[in-house]
């Protein structure tokens, strides 16, 4: 199975090892990866700020940077949902596109999706391992693209990995983007709300699958003082998997 | 006055204004982050607002699940699609309601603007005497100032919903759809009564309770004239239907001798078949019930054969500006049938509470109707002040999609140049830069550069796997300075991914 990533410009500038680790995973499970360098931004930042046609230009882009892909797969559900939910109604003036849109949109995947309703994966016939203590950031872009419990779906077959949910888990984190900064006391009255629903559950280690959430609640976690790591469940699985350190 | 010290006082103590009108009609054009910084600092309206909706949240979730079950989603799709399919044929309902309420002994009035509902309310006040008014929940006349209007005609005009009463007694004004005191507690009923009513203070809600029945009671007894809402419109017959949980709303329209509904124009629903599939919604949407308590279907004034209700019943159809929404582009922003569900579920609404919107309507609906109603130079923030987190799409349940529609009114902020030059400029270079691999590197390249700088010179650079050590942020300064207020900014990586593709993937291959 050929597979493009969607590395997503911020998992590939802060979060690098989320992508090793979907990488490493896809490749384990017998996918062959590619990554078209020219891929930039999917055009979200512009495109939730109301810049319809800056956002629309990188819709384009990427729309020919990934036409010949078989599947595109991208760790993150926020940049997965941008494409999967807006790039038709953004470029349906734009005939010349109209096939390679659809198609994309069909063909794109956020990692943990493929993983559960592509690839059909089953970790307990994998002998994969992570002992420790974990919670779960639901990030609400998975909400758009109907992602409800697959990642937890996936935890509880991992040996070893005991999950704790936590309270209010489908309460946003309060990022959204520019809201984060324009709107600070409104998203950091929201976001250190998620941090004592962290704190409440016991675990040393958060789950958040989108770069944009792990950016905001792991900020708000350090600097209220409260100790948690955050990976995404490709490196879970990947270090699991004995893939990655 | 200034409406910022208001705001600060709102959340805590009796408002200092007249019945607490400019904290839902505050100078304009409003700007959110003073009323938002005041109620985020605020613990009590934190713990109220958040336990409220919560619980209503969880609820609602609980029993659409339970009865719904796989079908909910058919369920809201059903619900958007009746109320989308009226507000489609606008013109033939309404010519239908007015014939057959006519029919029915209801006189039917149409107001244009707010001005107008009120001339209208206040002629049919005057040409029958009217001294007492009792009146039942109703948001429309929240927005259109009906009570101070009644009232400056020398007509007491009393609340007679609980909360409502609560919220009149204390000079205060309503912060949520459904439950207007949302953000007060026992302690501050007890205080009310108190002082304005004259009774020994006192936190139990049963007492409290028995004490607001007690003094309605004896104005139900008096009032010669009644003002209701109204949560659909059945064209077919013509009627009314008002949902309440107290019976205030039974009363009001059948004790007083003349009864005064003011619905908007978009409440119109087909038929009563049509009603069952929305009733089932609303009731579970907005208060996790199977039905209100009271659900009444007023179809004209008492006949001659009856016991009781009123000798007359008035319905003015409300417009005020919701013409407007009905351009097929907006339309859908109208199927709304205030259930208050997108408030429960929305986390911004859950931290700032009503008042903070700076309008009648508040939370997600009321962060898209505002703007549309008041005119989006004027309400500038409401669409931005979201996270667009879609929590409010998935709560409506007449399948509004709100975060759609934010986005739409962020692109007209745009277009009309309302969005500031500064941010023009900063989307417009972002996504330029974006457009080439080459820029896009270099401006990574440039970030991590500053970045990291700014995280050594703090000593907050960590070292080890190049992909993983980064280094933290507390103070940043500029366009993005809103995010050290809150919390610490990490730097990239000293490493991309990129990097590791094209020096470690790659060779192994």
């Amino acid at each position: 199975m050929n597979v493009s990533l969607f590395v997503t410009c911020l998992t590939d500038t802060f979060y690098p090892r989320a992508a090793i680790a979907t990488v490493k995973v896809l490749e384990h499970l017998g996918c062959h990866v590619d990554f078209p360098a020219e891929q930039t931004c999917c055009g979200q930042p512009m495109f939730n700020n109301g810049f319809e046609d800056e956002s629309r230009e990188l819709a384009r882009q990427m729309v020919r940077v990934l036409e010949h892909s078989d599947y595109v797969v991208t760790p993150s559900g926020s940049c997965a949902a941008m494409i999967r939910e807006h790039y038709e109604e953004l470029l349906s003036d734009d005939h010349a596109y109209k096939h390679a849109i659809s198609g994309l949109v069909a063909k794109t995947y956020e990692f943990v999706e493929f993983l559960v309703n592509v690839l059909r994966v089953d970790l307990k016939q994998m002998d994969v391992s992570w002992p420790g203590k974990v919670t779960y950031h639901y990030s609400c872009h998975l909400r758009g693209i109907g992602v409800t419990d697959e990642a937890v779906q996936l935890m509880e077959q991992i040996d070893g990995l005991q999950y704790v949910p936590m309270e209010k888990m489908d309460q946003c984190c309060g990022f959204g983007g520019t809201f984060a900064v324009k709107y600070p006391q409104i998203s950091g009255a929201i976001v250190n709300d998620k941090v004592d629903c962290i704190a409440q559950t016991g675990a040393q280690t958060v789950i958040s699958n989108d770069a944009g959430c792990t950016m905001n609640i792991s900020g708000a976690c350090r600097r209220q003082g409260q100790d948690a790591k955050f990976k995404t469940l490709a490196e879970v699985i990947a270090e699991g998997m004995g893939l990655l350190e | 006055m200034s409406t910022n010290a208001h705001a600060t006082e709102s959340s805590q103590t009796v408002a200092l204004t007249v019945d607490g009108h400019d904290i839902l009609f505050p100078a304009l054009p409003y700007d959110i982050h003073a009323r938002a910084r005041s109620s985020t600092g605020d613990p009590q309206l934190q713990q109220f607002v958040n336990s409220a909706t919560l619980l209503k949240d969880t609820g609602r979730k609980k029993v659409c699940g339970e009865v719904f079950g796989s079908n909910y989603e058919a369920m809201r799709r059903l619900g958007g699609d009746i109320k989308q399919h009226t507000l489609d044929h606008l013109d033939f309902y309404l010519d239908q309601f007015v014939e057959r309420a006519t029919d029915a002994g209801a006189q039917v009035h149409f107001a244009t603007d707010g001005n107008r509902a009120n001339e209208i309310c206040l002629k049919i006040a005057r040409d029958n005497n009217c001294k007492l008014c009792v009146k039942s929940k109703s948001m429309v006349t929240e927005e259109i100032l009906l009570v101070p209007q009644l009232e400056s005609l020398g007509i007491e005009t009393v609340e007679t919903d609980l909360g409502e009463f609560i919220i009149q007694l204390d000079h205060d004004a309503p912060s949520h759809i459904v439950q207007p005191m949302i953000h007060k507690d026992r302690r501050a009923v007890g205080r009310a009564f108190e002082r304005e009513l004259g009774t020994e203070y006192c936190e139990d809600a049963t007492s409290l309770a028995r004490v607001a029945r007690k003094h309605l009671r004896e104005k139900f007894r008096q009032a010669d004239l009644g003002i209701s809402g109204g949560n659909f419109l059945i064209a077919e017959s013509g009627s009314v239907v008002i949902c309440t949980n107290e019976g205030n709303g039974r009363l009001c329209t059948s004790a007083p001798r003349v009864h005064v509904a003011f619905v908007g124009i978009e409440k119109l629903i087909p038929n009563l078949e049509h009603l069952s599939v929305l009733l089932k919604l609303l009731a579970r949407s907005s208060t996790a019930q199977p039905l209100t308590c009271y659900t009444h279907i007023i179809t004209g004034p008492r006949r001659s054969d009856e016991p009781d209700g009123p000798e007359q019943v008035h319905i003015v159809l409300v417009d005020n500006g919701r013409s407007e929404i009905l351009k097929p582009e907006t339309r859908e922003m109208l199927r709304c049938i205030r259930c208050g569900a997108c408030l429960n579920s929305c986390p911004v609404y859950r931290k700032i509470g009503g008042h903070a919107y700076g309008s009648v309507y508040s939370g997600p609906i009321g962060a898209l109707i505002t703007p549309m109603f008041k005119g989006l130079a004027n309400y500038p923030d409401l669409p931005h002040a979201s996270s667009l987190c879609g929590a409010c799409y998935e709560a409506c349940p007449v399948n509004i999609d709100i975060p759609k529609y934010l986005v739409k009114l962020r692109v007209e902020l745009v277009k009309r140049r309302i969005t500031k030059l500064s941010d023009r400029v900063f989307f417009k270079v972002w996504a330029a830069t974006l457009r080439y691999p080459v820029t896009y590197r270099l401006v990574g390249f440039l970030q991590k550069l500053i970045f990291r700088l700014k995280a050594r010179t703090q000593s907050q650079l960590d070292s080890g796997d190049p992909y993983v050590s980064r280094g933290w942020i507390s103070d940043m300064s500029g366009p993005v300075r809103g995010w050290t207020d809150e919390r610490d900014m990490p730097t990239p990586t000293a490493r991309s991914f990129r990097d590791w593709w094209r020096n470690e993937h790659e060779n192994s291959e």
